[in-house]
């Protein structure tokens, strides 16, 4: 249990190390907002102090950050001067659909990764493998953004996939499996540019743990005993790997985040990427912080169920 | 299987090759920067041909350039009246190598009117293999100075941490463990977010390197912390510093050479990652911006709906990535191995 509360603590650490981090960077930023607002002669100046008031901009730096913080704790994530609506609803919703789209990828790469990484272990210095380091590292070349740019052109060209948004226009008068197979196919593309962008990476995981691991002397005496192969590898070894691949899906975590938010703004996929990017260009700055807090606790909900699935997979841990 | 050695010394040459075909853009590329043809918008890839219409064989490769097709606006077909050669190693435009040399000569060119677009034209009617190359020169000047720049932040943060511990080490590492954790483009997003979004190509392309170069300072400087803190243990070090040794003579002469080959592994594995970091902003339209080329903001046309279902070869440019990367990853696997048997 001990192992779980400091890993807690150390969550919420990482959470206010960002909150301190990114108001910092907001504190130091030249110019807000209401700045731009001050040189429209159609504002008036009395308009504006009001604003500043409301918003608590003429308070010192700390005050400033325990109001936020308190917010915050409330669950509201400040103003956006953009939306003129409050930050909260609006960032919320993006950040599900990113969920969305980052748990069906975290899925589907795994259920790929852990039999071929598995595959190119068994066959280790045969044709497979080679294949195998061949494969992995010619798609690592392959930055996410060409990843997601050609399949968009492929989509584009053959008319396979939908491309842009979430849904249809029709989404709402379809029937619920009609409804379904729409989300679905609009699921397909930016989740196939971000299996192809994190597969080779963990691929390659799998097959070095895998490796370690059969050449241990248990699994030899597992062998002499006779133990279908099959099993060897997908129930004794497999076991014996995986605490460092759940380390490692607690680590892709954030990788995975960064690859969907550009993969996001290249599909046009309704999550918090492309509300960062226009929330930057309106220099809409509570927004900013917003998304990268909700990305953070995104990040930090992942990391904790890495470390309980840890907890629960691994005896040597619970003995801690 | 190949020597270490034999191998490190190809990678480095492959590398180098490349990276010299960037630098000398204006003899490998036939036309400027900045050259627009505006009668020739959006022109596909030009074919470079070896038979003619007659069906005869010619060594010297030829081309049929485009001319608008009769009744249509902006597509293209072949004007098969008359061949263009093309010519090798012909004095030309001039153009500047590094900034200071004067170049004139051109690996090859087509007489004009006619234009040889190896990879098509952009909306301008520019050249996208010559504003690829010289965009290289951007994008990977970027790379380069942000890793020089984040090497040496991790390098002066990671050597005060461990050589002398305390309160330093621990605030600095706490930090340290802040930024590894989070989602780098969040945060690369994060910090240009606060700096002013309107400036001339300079400075942004300024601003890129610094912003790049700051956010990633942490793993290098955690890496720089572990080898000044196993030197600091070795006896040699002891004895030197029984001998009353300064701490500036100790860093400099024992301390930090032990360094290098960390930095030399982190630096092959930065470089592209930095690249990227720059296409990425630029792409976003967040970097460096028009009219000068780099491999990002080439690539962000194809964000508008009708370029990237009208014109594939937009993408063309993106492609040269790929070469550098697979040399860059080569690498750092080489260094890494090496590193790994030196400590062994």
């Amino acid at each position: 249990m001990r192992y779980l509360a400091r890993r807690f603590l150390h969550s919420i650490f990482l959470l206010f190390g960002v909150s301190v981090l990114t108001f910092l960077f907001l504190e130091l930023a030249p110019g807000n907002f209401l700045d731009e607002m001050r040189l429209n002669p159609q504002i008036s100046p009395e308009t504006v102090a009001a604003l500043r008031a409301q918003y608590g901009l003429e308070r010192p730096l700390l005050a400033r950050y325990a109001f936020w913080l308190k917010a915050v704790a409330h669950g509201e994530l400040g103003f956006s001067f953009a939306y003129n609506s409050p930050a909260a609803p609006l960032l919320w919703l993006r950040a599900r659909n990113t969920l969305l789209l980052t748990a069906s990828t975290s899925l589907l790469s795994w259920l790929a990764a852990i039999p071929l990484g598995v595959w190119a272990a068994a066959r280790k210095g045969r044709a497979a493998d080679h294949l195998t380091s061949v494969w992995t590292a010619g798609l690592l070349a392959v930055p996410d953004l060409l990843l997601a740019l050609a399949l968009l052109l492929l989509a584009v060209r053959t008319g396979w996939f939908p491309t842009g948004g979430m849904v249809s226009v029709n989404f709402d008068s379809l029937p619920f499996w009609g409804q379904v197979r729409d989300a679905a196919a609009h699921l397909a593309l930016p989740v196939l540019a971000l299996v192809l962008g994190t597969l080779p990476l963990l691929v390659r995981h799998v097959r070095a743990a895998m490796v370690e691991v059969l050449d241990s002397a248990f699994l030899r005496a597992a062998r002499g005993h006779g133990i279908p192969r099959r099993r060897l590898l997908f129930s004794y070894a497999l076991r014996a790997a995986a605490n460092p691949l759940i380390s490692l899906f607690g680590l892709s975590v954030a990788t995975l985040l960064s690859a969907s938010l550009l993969v996001e703004v290249v599909m046009s996929w309704p999550g918090l990427g492309p509300l960062l990017l226009e929330a930057i260009l309106a220099r809409d700055l509570y927004l900013v912080i917003g998304a990268v807090v909700l990305s953070t606790l995104l990040l930090v909900v992942g990391n904790l169920l890495a470390d309980a699935l840890l907890y629960w997979t691994d005896p040597r841990i619970r003995a801690r | 299987m190949m020597r270490a050695r034999t191998k490190l010394v190809l990678l480095v040459g492959l590398l180098a090759a490349l990276h010299a075909v960037v630098l000398l853009a204006g003899f490998f590329a036939p036309y400027d920067v900045e050259a627009q043809n505006r009668e020739l918008a959006f022109a596909p890839p030009t074919r470079v041909r070896f038979v003619d219409q007659q069906g005869h064989f010619h060594l010297r490769p030829f081309l049929y350039p485009w001319v608008e097709r009769p009744g249509t606006i902006g597509e293209f077909q072949e004007d098969r009246s008359r061949r263009y050669p093309v010519r090798f190693f012909v004095t030309g435009q001039p153009y500047k190598v590094g900034g200071f040399l004067t170049g004139r000569v051109h690996l090859f060119v087509v007489d004009a009117p006619a234009r040889i677009f190896l990879l098509g034209s952009d909306a301008f009617g520019r050249d996208l293999y010559s504003r690829m190359l010289y965009g290289g020169q951007i994008s990977l000047l970027a790379g380069l100075l942000a890793t020089a720049l984040s090497l040496g932040c991790g390098l002066i943060l990671g050597s005060v941490a461990g050589f002398y511990g305390g309160w330093a080490d621990d605030l600095l590492m706490r930090v340290a463990e802040l930024f590894l954790a989070l989602p780098w483009l969040y945060l690369l997003f994060a910090l240009r977010a606060f700096l002013p979004l309107h400036i001339s190509p300079t400075r942004a392309f300024l601003l890129v390197v610094v912003v790049i170069g700051t956010v990633g300072w942490a793993r290098p400087a955690r890496l720089v912390r572990g080898v000044v803190l196993t030197a600091k243990e070795r006896d040699y070090v002891r004895a030197a510093i029984g001998f009353g040794a300064s701490d500036a003579y100790l860093l400099r002469r024992h301390v930090l050479p032990q360094t290098f080959g960390v930095l030399l592994t982190q630096a092959a594995l930065l470089v592209p990652q930095y690249i990227l970091a720059e296409v990425t902003l630029s792409f976003l339209g967040l970097g460096v911006s028009e009219p000068v080329p780099s491999w990002g903001n080439m690539l962000s046309t194809l964000q508008q709906y009708h370029v990237l279902a009208s014109y594939w070869w937009m993408f063309l440019p993106g492609l040269v990535l790929v070469p550098f990367f697979l040399g860059y990853a080569a690498l750092a696997t080489v260094l890494h191995e090496r590193l790994k048997a030196a400590y062994l």
